[in-house]
């Protein structure tokens, strides 16, 4: 089977099972058939995906990036707009991890969402994600890769706000979708701007142009490339356009889990990849991202170390991560970065599933301050934290400590301003260290809460009424709200056997490109980036430097927590925080940028909407179109009604003369 | 005589009669300066059959007489039955139709 | 000459005549003075040749349709009409004006033609001309249509005339085709019967003053015998 089949094979069981969960509907409220189903759906993509993979490794490495296409959908002189893939190394890695993670985490939703009267449209929802994700993943040209965007966009939205009848879900997807369909409309006008020039919208055809892009038309390819990288940024959630992350973990954690750690956040990191030949073209646009990938890291970082919701930690550290990997792909080193994003995907999966046990164990809770002590009482969860843990601190040999450390050494190699970016990464592993441990520490160590002795005894603690984490109000369990039961990984098979997948691959990940021993990826990834114009040899000083800080830094991390946290109670970081009170505001309100982005975007938006409403459609459009013109239309029938009086005499008057007139002019006439 | 005379004279009873309609106020008398109108439009279409020596002139003036006489008719019978349903006998007052 | 001095005696009467049915208030002056006018005309037609025309003008119209005037107007009553026109003198000096207006433009049309025709004193007649035979001729042959077509309208007239002037209810009530319409299968009130239209053959004193009683006061027990009128309508 050529590979192209394979991946539109790939690409069509997910829609398959969206349909069929779809019409399903009115199951999801006894039987998990619909669950199971999509699992199918995604194991079968995840089957061709492997397929494609194989099948790709059988061609020799010049003939590695296939094109095929379904049909023209609008061919004209200067578009060329038509249903078609584009099989490569890079599209096949991202098809491989996505529908991999994606299946697992179906698996895990299939007993998570258990009880939940939405569950045949949880399904339904996710599958057309992963649909959209791979839409995304395969495109070949702008065309589809828009297209793909958008359909993230909305499946993103829409299970967000999955729990509708809440409203912090729902205002949650709602700043996503403005966000996000911010960054659509960046990567359609990028996508002109690149247009104007090259006359096609196909990949390999724009990028066999871009030398000459980048020698002729400097001002333009930088311009796309930026409103391109605005798309990116919004959808992988780097500053400015991240506000909306941390308020999606409203939505059910596997969502979190699919789509802000393995999946939706990783498109901007894939686009920049795939456009790396553009992206070489024009520094400055590269250097854009890589400035705005170390500033998120670093912000997100910060952020993370004073956050309380056990999800939103989570949620702060992917942003970090994935800086990383924004840093990685726009600096030129695309293989570490798409490892990077292969290992995030494992481990911060992981994690999340595994808070998402946690949560359940706590009945709903998400609350950091409430969950203590649950190492006796959930010992399989909480060695998935650890392995999780560890790879996102960054300790060998978990795969988390070789992807990061290879961005950094690249960074390295670069030279010149990059060992600004050297430092600040090796010092946001520090804090991710830190505070990816404050996390387990304060969860699983020291004395186990009430929920945590009740589940000692064998019994799954229950809120007496259930009720919304963030703001207290009380819900019931119908539809549009989560579900009455709980489910942990201790007690579900299905969630014990993708957590304990992800955990195998979070710890072996790293295999595939060890320096100095391995090459798999690079190999893999070759025939893809072997136009790059950047070039990195491994010094070894560095290498080797890299690797020792790497460790060092990431077990002192997990030191200073378990000083603080595990043993020292909190207090230190309490007498902390009273010290650095001003600094501690900054980082609990998350740098302000919510309420800039309300002064200076929304607030002017809500006052043209109000303007546009009572001003100009009250009175201009309703009072002088709509009103003048009946008005206009009313005065004249007035007029002409006051005609017709019933008056006897006036009509025979009007017949007289009229007659006259006529007489007068035939008169005047001869 | 010259034709133009009786033409003369039509258009003189025409006028009077339209002067008449527009400003009696008596249902009946309207009608009756339509009966001068027609009468007058009768003298001019014989004196053109005259004028030309055949008879169209006189079948058509014929015409006129029992179009006239039928609208008699009419017109008496609704200003009968306005007497009868007792009201104001007064085409000022009679406006019910209008728009 | 001869033949001008009738002329200008008739045009005279007529004339007149029509003055006294403009300016007349009485109407039944207005109808004699009608008379007057007809007359007049139908021997103006005799100058014009027209026999059988002037015959039939004396018959039909100073004949029958003054008849029917006269009877009208005896019925109706020969209130005398107020000077004042409801409209103010502004409407009538209008009027006026437009009627002379009329008048001038017609005139010269008439006067102030170029045609030939008008100026002479007409085309050589035949024998015959204007006699019933002539006309009769006609009707058949030429205008056989327009004959049959006036036929049928005198036809509609006569019925419409018949329906108009019919007596509602009968002597006791009996052999009204309407009477189903009086136990509760009557039309809303307002949509234009004939029997709203017409109304009541001589209605009663009774009923006249019922009537002026049941404008203030709204509900009233509905009568049994002449209940064609809905008590909530006003009368109109």
């Amino acid at each position: 089977m050529s590979p192209t089949t394979a991946a539109w094979l790939a690409l069509a069981f997910p829609l398959a099972g969206t349909i069929i969960n779809a019409l399903l509907y009115r199951t999801g409220r006894t039987s998990r058939l619909t669950g199971y189903v999509g699992t199918a759906a995604l194991a079968l993509s995840f089957a061709f995906a492997i397929v494609a993979f194989l099948s790709l490794q059988g061609r020799d490495p010049e003939h590695r990036q296939i094109v095929s296409t379904l049909y023209d959908y609008a061919v004209t002189g200067s578009i060329d707009a038509r249903m078609a893939i584009l099989v490569d190394p890079l599209s096949v890695l991202m098809l491989l991890v996505v529908t991999g993670v994606s299946m697992l985490i179906h698996l895990y939703s299939v007993a998570y969402m258990g009880g939940d009267r939405g569950y045949a449209r949880f399904f339904a929802y996710l599958n057309f994600f992963v649909f959209s994700m791979l839409l995304l993943v395969l495109a070949s040209n702008f065309v589809l890769l828009v297209i793909g965007w958008a359909f993230v966009t909305a499946a993103s939205t829409l299970l967000i706000s999955f729990w509708y009848r809440r409203q912090t879900a729902t205002r949650a997807g709602v700043k996503s979708f403005v966000i996000n369909v911010l960054g659509d409309i960046g990567i359609i006008l990028g996508t002109f701007f690149i247009l104007r020039h090259t006359g096609t919208l196909d990949f390999l055809g724009t990028f066999a142009q871009a030398q000459e892009l980048g020698a002729q038309h400097q001002a333009d390819l930088t311009a796309g490339l930026i409103l391109l990288l605005v798309g990116a940024f919004a959808k992988s959630a780097q500053i400015p356009l991240h506000t909306w992350l941390p308020d999606a973990m409203e939505g059910p954690t596997p969502v979190s889990a699919l789509i802000h750690a393995a999946t939706m956040v990783t498109a901007g990191v894939y686009l920049i990849a795939r456009m790396h030949p553009l992206f070489e073209q024009s520094a400055t646009a590269a250097n854009v991202g890589a400035i705005v990938g170390v500033v998120t890291l670093l912000v997100a970082a910060t952020i993370g170390l004073v956050v309380t919701d056990l999800k939103r930690i989570i949620a702060y550290s992917t942003m970090s991560q994935i800086g990383y990997m924004i840093m990685a792909v726009s600096t030129g080193a695309y293989v570490a970065g798409m490892f990077h994003l292969m290992t995030h995907a494992f481990f911060k999966a992981l994690l999340f599933m595994a808070a998402g046990s946690v949560i359940s164990a706590m009945g709903g809770e998400q609350n950091l301050d409430r969950m203590r002590g649950f190492r006796k009482a959930m010992p399989f969860t909480y060695g998935c934290f650890v392995i999780g843990g560890l790879a996102l601190a960054g300790i060998p040999p978990f795969s988390g400590f070789f992807s990061k450390d290879e961005i950094l050494l690249v960074q390295a190699q670069i030279g010149g301003w990059h060992w600004i970016l050297y430092v600040v990464g090796y010092l946001a592993a520090f804090l991710t260290a830190i505070y990816t441990w404050r996390m387990i520490f304060r969860a699983f160590w020291g004395e186990p809460n009430e929920q945590a002795r009740e589940l000692e005894h064998g019994h799954l603690w229950h809120a007496p009424q259930p009720t919304n984490p963030a703001t207290g109000e009380v819900e019931d369990t119908d539809v549009g709200f989560p579900g009455p039961e709980h489910h942990i990984a201790e007690r579900e098979g299905p969630m014990k056997l993708a957590m304990g997948t992800l955990a195998f691959l979070a710890t072996i990940g790293g295999i595939v490109l060890i320096p100095k021993t391995t090459t798999w990826l690079d190999d893999f990834l070759e025939p893809t980036f072997a136009n790059s114009s950047v070039v990195h040899h491994a010094s070894n000083g560095k290498l080797w430097l890299g690797l020792a800080l790497g460790a060092a830094l990431g077990l002192a991390g997990i030191f200073i927590a378990y000083k603080i946290w595990a043993t020292g109670d909190g207090r230190a970081a309490l007498h902390l925080r009273e010290r650095l009170a001003g600094v501690h505001r900054l980082f609990v309100n998350k740098w302000y940028f919510d309420e800039i982005i309300g002064w200076l975007i929304v607030r002017p938006a809500s006052w043209f909407g109000r303007f546009a409403q009572q001003t100009f459609e009250r009175i201009v459009v309703n009072g002088v179109f709509v009103g003048g013109s009946t008005g206009v239309v009313r005065a004249g029938s007035a007029a002409v009604r006051a005609l017709q009086s019933g008056f006897l005499r006036a009509y025979a008057a009007l017949l007289l003369v009229g007659a006259a007139a006529v007489i007068l002019y035939f008169l005047l006439q001869s | 005589m010259s034709i133009t005379w009786y033409l003369c004279l039509s258009a003189l009873v025409f006028s009077l009669g339209a002067a008449g309609v527009l400003t009696r106020r008596n249902p009946l008398v309207v009608l009756l300066c339509l009966e001068l109108m027609l009468n007058a439009g009768n003298l001019a279409l014989v004196a053109f059959s005259r004028m030309w020596g055949n008879g169209d002139g006189q079948v058509f003036a014929i015409i006129v007489m029992v179009v006239a006489a039928c609208e008699v008719a009419i017109g008496l019978g609704l200003v009968v039955a306005i007497f009868r349903r007792r009201l104001p006998v007064d085409v000022d007052e009679l406006r019910e139709l209008h728009g | 000459m001869l033949r001008d001095i009738f002329f200008f005696l008739f045009a005279i009467g007529v004339l007149s005549g029509a003055m006294g049915v403009v300016v007349l208030r009485n109407p039944f002056y207005a109808v004699l003075s009608l008379v007057v006018h007809l007359l007049s005309l139908a021997l103006l037609f005799l100058l014009l040749q027209a026999q059988f025309l002037a015959a039939a003008q004396v018959i039909v119209y100073a004949g029958a349709v003054i008849v029917l005037y006269v009877f009208v107007v005896a019925y109706v009553g020969s209130s005398v009409e107020p000077i004042r026109a409801s409209a103010g003198p502004g409407l009538r000096a209008l009027s006026v004006l437009f009627a002379t207006a009329l008048a001038v433009e017609l005139l010269i049309a008439v006067v102030g033609s170029t045609l030939a025709g008008i100026d002479g004193d007409g085309e050589k007649i035949l024998f015959g001309f204007g006699t019933p035979s002539f006309i009769g001729e006609l009707l058949l042959t030429r205008f056989l249509f327009p004959f049959e077509l006036a036929t049928i309208l005198l036809l509609m007239a006569a019925v419409g005339a018949v329906v108009l002037a019919r007596r509602r209810g009968g002597i006791d009530g009996a052999g009204d085709v309407l009477a189903p319409l009086q136990f509760g299968l009557r039309p809303p009130p307002g949509t234009g019967t004939m029997k709203e239209g017409v109304g009541d053959i001589n209605p009663t004193a009774e009923l006249s003053r019922s009537r002026e009683q049941e404008a203030p006061v709204a509900a009233v027990a509905p009568r049994a015998e002449t209940a064609q009128l809905d008590p909530q309508e006003p009368s109109r």
